[in-house]
């Protein structure tokens, strides 16, 4: 198969959008995809600070890899979990988002004209790293079996852990946009578990971008949201970008892997209908179909940590790791 | 010939292309990118006795 802009050999075949490229035309589409995303949603502006989610994965490396080469301010934030057993896979994706700052091929900027002085490379980012275990006293895993939350699985004190992490060093660094990784399928893979059972409250607030809600709160952002997982690992594979494959041991086997499998068929016999799933939610989302579903609750000040929680007192963070003074 | 995926060695027939190795396998083609002698292919490619192929698995979950 042959590239549609410059007859070398496709890396890439996307039936849903009838489109085969080459590395160098896939990387450029990919870019300007991106940046077409950003500006339809309203994303962020040029003189906005970002902070960019990073897990060392082909998702994360991926945006910030965009971002940088756009030339906007994106900074990185890698929460390190401690989920090292069996395999020490926290310190690997930390090694890995490392190495993409240090050797990542995003520095040398593209060149805008024939012009051979060579370029001065890009400015390195900023990577800030929280470790959870090193600040909080206990890994992931440990937590969440001290407080026997989530049935034997961590990912319920993960995400409040990492939402929290997040939220609070954006604001303290001054960053007023979140950006994440989300890709096409881990949307779709929430918009269908979400349909199946008529969440009404949480189809309301799926979107690429949710505002501000209030002081206290950035805004979350997936530049993402329209390219299949497909798109975004051969971006990263096409790039030379060097991403952990291990998976989270404890994704393996969990509900959204199950629904993405299920999509991926459906896909495969009738290409498109991802992308059709989430672009007509986001059309009938638009018209106004949930918002009546959109309660704006009320927020109160965490009395431990002063972060936005929806009930009086301690928010769940402080709650679960024992807060009772402000860690820094 | 051998294809590699996730840790695992696959046996397919050389020659087929890379479509016809995934419905052989029961792979999801939707699930996978096909990486042949490090360089990313389409599945249209015909895979050759000495070639060294991968599949990377893009599904994720975490
Ligand atoms: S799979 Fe669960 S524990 Fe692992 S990173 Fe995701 S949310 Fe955290
Ligand atoms: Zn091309
Ligand atoms: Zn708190």
């Amino acid at each position: 198969m042959r590239c549609r802009k410059c007859d070398e050999r496709a890396v890439i075949n996307m039936r849903h959008h009838k489109l085969a490229l080459c590395a160098e035309h896939y990387g450029e589409w990919f870019i300007a995809q991106t940046e077409r995303a950003i500006e339809k949603y309203k994303m962020f502006s040029r003189d906005e600070r970002i902070l960019v989610a990073v897990s060392g994965g082909k998702d994360s490396l991926s945006l910030w890899d965009v971002l940088l080469r756009l030339g906007y301010q994106a900074d990185g934030l890698y929460i390190g979990l401690g989920i090292n057993d069996p395999e020490p896979y926290s310190d690997l994706s930390l090694e890995k988002t490392r190495q993409f700052v240090a050797h990542g091929e995003w520095r040398v900027a593209n060149r805008a004209d024939n012009d051979s002085a060579p370029l001065a490379p890009r400015p390195s980012p900023i990577l800030h790293v929280v470790d959870i275990p090193a600040t909080y006293g206990k890994s992931i895993p440990e937590i969440s079996r001290a407080k026997a939350r989530g049935q034997g699985k961590p990912c319920s004190a993960c995400g409040l852990t990492k939402r929290y992490v997040m939220n609070r060093l954006a604001l303290e660094k001054g960053y007023t946009v979140l950006a994440t990784g989300h890709n096409l399928d881990d949307e779709v893979a929430v918009l269908f578990q979400n349909t199946l059972r008529w969440q009404t409250g949480y189809l309301a607030r799926q979107a690429p971008v949710l505002p501000a809600s209030r002081e206290g709160l950035t805004r979350k952002v997936k530049p993402l949201c329209r390219f299949y997982e497909r798109e975004t690992a051969a971006y990263a594979l096409a790039r030379g970008i060097d991403y952990i494959y291990a998976e989270c041991p404890h994704a393996v086997g969990n509900l959204t892997n199950f629904y993405k499998t299920l999509l991926n068929q459906l896909e495969t016999e009738s290409p498109g209908s991802k992308l059709a799933f989430y672009l007509e939610f986001l059309r009938a989302r638009g018209q106004g179909v949930f918002d009546k579903y959109n309660r704006a609750d009320e927020l109160h000040a965490c009395e431990t940590c002063g972060q936005p929680t929806s009930a009086p007192g301690r928010c769940a963070f402080c709650r679960m790791w024992d807060v009772s003074a402000i860690v820094r | 010939m051998q294809i590699t995926y996730r840790d695992k060695k696959l046996e397919v027939k050389p020659g087929s292309t890379a479509r016809d190795a995934l419905k052989k396998l029961s792979i999801d083609p939707e699930s996978v990118l096909i990486v042949v002698n490090g360089k990313l292919v389409t599945d249209d490619a015909i895979l050759r006795e000495q070639d060294e192929v991968k599949l990377v698995a893009v599904v994720s979950g975490g």
